[in-house]
């Protein structure tokens, strides 16, 4: 009986100790963050990319996040979300409340509300869904990335400022398609003259492509991320149009690794990003060399957006000592505060916890060794935010 | 009019692709009664190898060869190990055991080449376009995979009606068991046929990876078409696998390229534009039911 007493004492100083001072942090428990990625499939070089940014700002604090411990949970959900929203399930039911990795809306919106309904926070890297930005806020999700219809309403902004007067827009059947052409519409101030959906699994592009020949536009506005977005870009060029025809994109249809996959076609492609590798600050001028150094290939914007992600959690924790369940108030007030150094140079949280940021017109060039690069061109959209941060009643 | 010729040329070149897959899969279906849900990785196999080589020599010849020789020697394995053990068992151990082994190719395929797409850029000799009609330049990598098909469709006849083993192929596929049972060979010719299948399938690989992305998966895309491509031709018959490519290739292009135009004639943009969206989609679903509805045995089935 009287060693049982010793020990709880002891338990009872050691805790004290633990909560009073960083010297003894070690003691800490590691706080468990849930990273539900797409790491197989084609699509699986987006979550590898997005995992290993994550891991590499962990990597820097030496396994801790501003200072706490961390212990990150991967698992892969395969771009399928009933599987995503099972590992989700069974995450929540092991006590993990912090939450990040999904790349796409339709995964997000099957594990969102586990995560959510169980008083969880979701830091999404990625997946950006309006109706999370709009009517279906939420007081508990923030997303470091950007809401689904920036990259192409932005898009439709370099348009505006190329002067293009005809354009072609060509979009998978799908959802995240048919939202890309809505958001580059309601940018988009010239005419345009055809809309062509494409299968979601297509992979010949051919028969798009003479339409688009006959149709005779000043550009082109496409959204294929992935394979899909490196056989248009190879057919495209193949078929003589990329001489005639401008070609813009948002970053995620032709992002580095394409790139490095379509050679020589992807050059003169104009881009609309809320990111560059030639970005001139600091941190992002040390998160590029690192990123370099770790794994030995150029990060795309998904990595950044992940970087940024790890920060943002890193100050949170800092500001509450680890304490995410206990203390959600607090962690909840230092997330909106972004108070992390981040690769885009600034960042804030608009009301309905989507960033407020600017997003450039990135340009492949040629940089004069025969490497094809992204010219950061110009700012296209200073300080933009989302349109639906007006429905938000948070 | 230029235009539709045009659409007929893409729609031939589809074609080829699809004859391509279609000839090993149907082969090994209807002879060696096995579905093969691991078809559609060797076209992958191929691919990668294909990169790979072009990576290292520069050189396209490299490139076939290393597609040919990567794809048909993965389909010996794959048939010497797994495939043999199922020919007697019922479909569904096969569909469960080829899935399992399309998925670890996949896997195989990232550990040894990475996440990242590998670029194929199309070799000099058959870069750029060339005036086919007065008007209408055609790139030269899409004529030469038609050519490509097209020899590949004669060479398939010369074997299969002009030689010892494409009469064994034709006697099996009629009546495997009596083949059995005159003292022929049968595991040996089935271990041929499977590792012909992946060697078409590599070549399919060699000549879509300039014009395509080379990527995890790529083979699983295209394979469901593959099989409607069987169904529709019937099972078992490389002049069907014929037939129906040319039909399917033909349906999904010249869907594509005038079912929006049509239906936007007749219907008010809101209803035209998901119609049109939804038709292009199911063209070559539609094409297989109707198909199989007056000739449930496929257009040119094997004879049993």
């Amino acid at each position: 009986m009287k060693n049982h007493a010793l020990h709880r004492i002891a338990a009872a100083l050691l805790l004290a100790l633990a909560g009073s001072g960083p010297a003894l942090a070690q003691t800490q428990k590691p706080v468990k963050i849930g990273f539900i990625g797409t790491l197989s499939t084609p699509a699986g070089y987006i979550g590898e990319d997005e995992h290993d940014a994550f891991m590499l700002a962990v990597k820097e604090g030496g396994g801790k996040l501003g200072g706490v411990p961390v212990d990150v949970v991967v698992e892969d959900d395969g771009l399928k979300p009933a599987n995503a929203k099972q590992i989700a399930d069974k995450m929540v039911q092991d006590g993990i409340r912090l939450f990040t990795g999904i790349t796409f809306s339709n995964v997000m919106a099957a594990v969102g509300p586990t995560v959510l309904n169980a008083g969880g926070f979701y830091v999404s890297l990625n997946s950006g869904p309006s109706n999370y930005a709009g009517k279906a806020c939420n007081k508990n999700f923030f997303s470091v990335a950007f809401e689904n219809d920036s990259y192409s309403d932005t898009a439709g902004d370099v348009a505006n400022e190329l002067g293009i007067k005809k354009m072609v827009v060509m979009a998978p059947n799908y959802q995240a398609g048919r939202d890309a052409v809505t958001g580059f519409k309601s940018a988009y101030k010239g005419q345009i003259i055809d809309e062509i959906y494409t299968k979601l699994d297509q992979s010949d592009f051919s028969v798009e492509l003479a339409r688009v020949r006959s149709l005779a536009p000043d550009a082109i506005f496409q959204f294929h991320p992935g394979g899909a977005g490196i056989n248009l870009a190879k057919q495209f060029a193949n078929s003589g149009l990329s001489d005639k025809i401008k070609m813009i994109t948002p970053i995620y249809s032709m992002d580095d690794r394409m790139l490095a996959a379509s050679g020589a076609a992807a050059k003169g492609y104009y881009l609309s990003s809320l990111w560059s590798a030639d970005l001139p600050n600091d941190q992002n001028k040390h998160f590029v060399q690192a990123f370099e150094q770790a794994y030995h290939r150029i990060p795309t914007a998904y990595a950044a957006q992940a970087y940024d992600t790890a920060n943002l959690i890193a100050s949170a924790l800092k500001a509450v000592g680890g304490d995410v369940t206990g203390r959600a108030d607090a962690f909840r007030a230092a997330l909106l505060k972004a108070d992390f150094p981040t690769v885009r140079g600034h960042f804030k949280f608009a009301a309905n916890h989507y960033p407020i940021q600017d997003w450039y017109l990135l340009h492949i060039e040629d940089d004069g060794t025969g490497k094809l690069v992204y010219k950061n061109v110009k700012v296209i959209a200073r300080d933009h935010v989302d349109p639906y941060v007006s429905q938000c009643k948070m | 009019m230029l235009m539709l010729f045009e659409q007929l040329l893409n729609g031939l070149q589809y074609s080829a692709l699809l004859f391509l897959l279609a000839a090993g899969l149907t082969l090994v279906f209807g002879i060696m009664n096995v579905i093969n849900l691991t078809h559609g990785s060797f076209y992958m196999v191929g691919a990668f190898c294909a990169a790979a080589a072009v990576a290292k020599t520069g050189s396209f010849l490299a490139a076939v060869l290393a597609a040919l020789v990567g794809a048909g020697l993965y389909g010996l394995v794959v048939e010497l190990l797994v495939i043999r053990h199922l020919y007697r068992r019922d479909h569904l151990d096969q569909v469960l055991a080829t899935l399992g082994l399309a998925l670890f190719t996949d896997e195989l395929v990232s550990i040894l080449f990475g996440r990242s797409p590998p670029f194929m850029s199309i070799p000099s000799a058959l870069a750029g376009s060339v005036h086919v009609l007065p008007g209408l330049a055609y790139p030269v990598m899409r004529l030469a995979f038609i050519v490509a098909g097209a020899l590949v469709a004669v060479g398939l006849w010369w074997l299969i009606s002009r030689t010892r083993v494409g009469m064994l192929v034709r006697a099996g596929a009629d009546d495997g068991e009596m083949v059995d049972a005159l003292g022929v060979n049968v595991q040996r010719l089935f271990t041929l046929i499977f590792s012909l299948g992946a060697l078409l399938c590599g070549f399919a690989g060699v000549m879509a990876a300039p014009l395509l992305a080379v990527q995890i998966g790529m083979g699983e895309r295209i394979l469901i078409t593959t099989f409607v491509v069987i169904v529709v031709g019937g099972v078992g018959s490389v002049r069907g696998a014929l037939v129906g490519s040319l039909l399917i290739g033909m349906t999904d292009a010249l869907g594509r390229a005038f079912i929006p135009t049509l239906t936007s004639m007749v219907l008010p943009p809101q209803l035209s534009d998901p119609l049109s969206a939804s038709l292009v989609s199911a063209s070559i679903y539609i094409l297989m039911a109707i198909v199989l509805l007056f000739k449930p045995r496929g257009l040119v089935p094997a004879r049993h």
